[in-house]
């Protein structure tokens, strides 16, 4: 019955992809950062060249999502299985869904200005995946021999994300309300006003947020169901009270909290911006901090 | 009640104060903010169950903490972190998060159910204050006649509820509609289904139960509170849910991850499959049949699920006295305590004028450190050692107390073999026999069985527990996606307005009111009447 195979040279090449996606990620971001500032300058004949420095910073970023998505796939052929066991591989697919579903949103609303933020962020991802996460393809333990191996975390790369556009939104939100920034003086933040001026005016902002949150609070309480049902076969339990249980139920919280402030006068606007920032940097949390130094039935990080 | 009047009313009335304040608190409690505020905290309070041990999740962690830290952990405990879940103020907190929940949800439901029975609101007098507003002309009278009843097959058509308002004064016609009734309805089934959840692992944790019980190969147990090792009741657990039924261990097979290729080290010896042949039988009937319990996939058997949760090796040794008469025999479990399976057992040798006892370590496949102490390079049995040490005196189990069978406690006791008594250890290679120190006979390693940890479990709860979560998740869905939007379409002296207001988040409500106009005022109708 030992029919797993494991292919160690093609996980190397996978390797070496996902670090070639890096360096395209990395041309994206100074693109896109450059072109930020040149947006921002006060030249008329500057700004009017940046678009077609935009333009080049996507399809730098789209060939970079590519070449990310070949990655993950032959990690996942080396594997023979699905490429989301490990940190490594959560965080070399779950970075690929959001740039991912980032293109995808481009064509629908315009959100091209958080371009820079999604760049930075896989590239930090990629960046920690492969330095510090990385480890050899390995085969599944029996308790993740399940098809929701598939569905669960599948589902739970999708909410997380939603939940990182829609933080990537609302810290626009909470730099753009920001007193400080209305007020300072310095060159630096003046910069920072005239770019944060490109982006949607705050309502818009908040709106967006909101859209992209509710997905994400849709898709994690399905993650949460799917969850206990599998645990419910597994560890002969549907919820123990597990530290990875508990930061599941920590997020659905902040987020059904982020939800109710939308709808109470006083709490919409700066809180619940803050409560979506909240929520995502509990994700992180739950994600790192929680799989690598808490102890509990989830430790699937793969390392020592 | 004028205002001028009340202040002639005595203001500090008990009566009415109580009851004023009750209603305020009772205000208090079901308002948002404070449902916000409670779920808040609810996130909050949950977050020192990640960081300390709980008994329910870890008690060995508990106990390690204890003794890691035995002044502060009494102080914890005091305060409960060490049951978090079911502290006395976390429930304070999911109390009035579930109280602050009814007060707010029974209310809407009443307040929702007349709303279903009521026509859409009358048209607002100014239209042109709501978010989405645009205007259109009609030239033709034939337009302007048909256009209310073209409005309302239109909306009709969108699936809008439509009151058709007459003509009154200065004031035309107009068509008042809704629709999206079904967000609020998914939101107060959410709601609800969370009530739901909640009673459904309430009432399923009082009648559940979960057994544990260790079998080697061969071995049976009998589904009766005997038959296990632990047990953890519901509080309304009753012995008489315990269908009777019997269980053997026939086999327990285990796959290891072989690497062919040896390019791949670092996950050589990972397990791939665990698999427990068994045979059960049912005491009603007698019938036996066998099946398999692998890990994901329980056994079900009436009124419980039988989990395999863990497993190790059992080996089968034999003690005789110094007349070779037998004075132990039998596979013992061993709990493995790495992840190529070293693994520690207790034998305790009581049948005997001084009882003694043998910690002993096995290694499935043997090798040698650099400080020259023992290690398993691999989980399967490649090269199996028995290592001993021997301890005489008082095992402690005549006192009556139930006692681990995996620890011996060398408080009162004597080692006369390893350590630094002055006796090697004994090494067992299987098929072995080797002399006990003090003349006390011989030890064999006979052979080598498996064993496996069994977990059964019946929770009546689960599956209402699931119903209600999925009733949550298909209610939280339509409210959040399903747009609640109010629709109106009024003629104008020369052509009609539409109007468009959301409750809500609405994407797409500008957009809602540019296709209404479109439909109504068709291009070619505009050019018909600009000829």
């Amino acid at each position: 019955m030992n029919s797993i195979s494991l292919n160690a040279d093609l996980a190397a090449i996978s390797r070496l992809v996902v670090e070639g996606a890096m360096l395209v990620y990395t041309f994206a971001f100074l693109t896109f950062a450059y072109h930020l500032s040149q947006l921002a300058s006060t030249k008329k004949a500057v700004r009017a060249g940046a678009t077609k420095l935009e333009r080049v910073g996507i399809i730098l970023l789209a060939v970079a999502a590519a070449i990310h998505g070949v990655g993950v796939v032959l990690r996942g052929i080396s594997a023979s299985r699905v490429p989301w066991a490990n940190m490594y591989e959560f965080s070399i697919a779950g970075s690929f869904v959001v740039v991912t579903i980032f293109l995808f949103a481009l064509t629908i609303k315009d959100i091209r200005l958080i371009a820079t933020f999604v760049a930075g962020f896989n590239l930090l991802i990629l960046g920690t995946a492969d330095t510090i996460f990385y480890v050899d393809v390995k085969s599944l333990m029996p308790a993740l021999q399940s098809y929701w191996l598939v569905i669960h975390v599948m589902v739970a790369v999708l909410a997380t994300a939603f939940f990182n556009i829609a933080a990537a939104l609302s810290i626009a939100y909470i730099f753009k309300t920001a007193k400080w920034v209305k007020a300072s003086k310095l060159k630096l933040v003046d910069l920072m006003r005239r770019i944060l001026a490109l982006f949607p005016n705050e309502e818009k902002l908040e709106r967006l947020s909101y859209r992209f949150n509710i997905i994400g609070f849709i898709l994690w309480t399905f993650t949460l169901i799917a969850g206990a049902i599998w645990a419910e076969r597994a560890w002969h339990r549907y919820w123990g009270w597990d530290t990875k249980e508990v930061w599941t139920f920590i997020i659905w919280t902040i987020y059904a909290g982020y939800l109710h402030a939308n709808a109470t006068r006083g709490w919409n606007g700066k809180r619940s911006a803050w409560l979506a920032v909240v929520g995502f940097v509990a994700i992180l949390f739950n994600f790192t901090v929680v799989n690598l130094f808490f102890k509990g039935l989830h430790v699937y990080s793969g390392l020592k | 009640m004028p205002s001028s009047q009340l202040s002639n009313e005595p203001v500090n009335s008990p009566e009415i104060g109580i009851k004023g304040w009750l209603r305020w608190t009772w205000r208090q409690l079901t308002s948002m903010r404070t449902a916000l505020i409670l779920l808040l905290l609810l996130a909050a309070a949950a977050v020192p169950g990640s960081v300390f041990p709980q008994r329910s999740a870890d008690p060995n962690g508990v106990t390690a903490y204890f003794d890691a830290n035995p002044t502060l952990a009494p102080i914890l405990d005091k305060i409960q972190l060490f049951d978090v879940y079911t502290s006395a103020w976390f429930s304070a907190i999911y109390i009035l998060l579930f109280t602050s929940l009814i007060g707010c949800v029974l209310p809407r439901t009443a307040a929702h159910a007349r709303a279903l029975r009521l026509p859409p609101v009358a048209t607002p007098k100014n239209l042109k204050r709501m978010p989405a507003y645009k205007s259109a002309s009609l030239t033709t009278k034939k337009s302007q006649d048909a256009l209310l009843a073209n409005a309302e097959a239109l909306l009709k058509k969108q699936r809008y509820r439509v009151a058709i308002e007459a003509a009154s004064g200065k004031t035309g016609g107009s068509v008042s509609a809704e629709r999206g009734y079904l967000r609020e309805t998914g939101n107060l089934i959410f709601h609800l289904s969370l009530m739901g959840v909640l009673i459904a692992v309430g009432i399923g944790g009082g009648l559940s139960y979960s057994g544990q019980r260790v079998l080697v190969e061969g071995e049976s147990f009998v589904n009766n509170l005997a038959g296990y090792d632990s047990f953890s009741p519901g509080t309304f657990f009753n012995e008489s849910q315990l269908v009777p039924f019997s269980v053997r261990l026939d086999k327990f097979e285990v796959d290891f991850y072989r690497d062919k290729t040896l390019k791949n080290q670092a996950n050589a010896g990972t397990p791939t499959d665990f698999r427990a042949f068994v045979t059960t039988t049912l005491g009603a009937t007698g019938k036996s049949t066998t099946g398999l319990i692998r890990v994901n996939e329980p056994l079900a058997m009436p009124n419980a699920n039988i989990y395999l949760t863990g497993n190790g090796y059992a080996p089968s040794i034999t003690i005789r006295d110094k007349q070779g008469q037998v004075v132990y025999s039998g596979a013992t479990a061993f709990l493995p305590q790495d992840k190529n399976y070293t693994s520690l057992g207790v034998i305790k040798v009581t049948d005997v004028p001084k009882q003694y006892g043998i910690i002993s370590f096995f290694y499935p496949t043997v090798g040698t450190l650099d400080s020259g102490a023992l290690t398993s390079l691999y989980p399967d049995a490649a090269i199996p050692l028995l290592s001993m040490n021997v301890y005489q005196g008082d095992l402690g189990i005549n006192g009556g107390q139930p006692k681990n069978v995996f620890a011996l406690d060398i408080k009162n006791m004597k080692q006369i073999a390893g350590g630094k008594s002055g006796v090697k250890g004994l090494r067992l290679q299987l098929g072995e026999t080797v002399k006990l120190p003090n003349e006390l006979g011989t030890v064999t390693f006979d052979g080598l069985k498996r064993f496996a940890s069994l977990d059964v479990d019946y929770n009546p709860g689960g599956v209402w527990v699931l119903v209600f979560a999925l009733l949550a998740l298909a209610g939280v869905a339509t409210s959040l996606l399903v747009p609640r939007r109010r629709v109106w379409i009024r003629q104008t002296e020369t052509g009609f307005e539409v109007a468009a207001l959301a409750r809500g988040d609405d994407p797409v409500l500008e957009k809602v009111v540019a296709e209404i106009v479109s439909e109504l005022a068709p291009k070619k109708i505009k050019k018909e009447s600009d000829e």
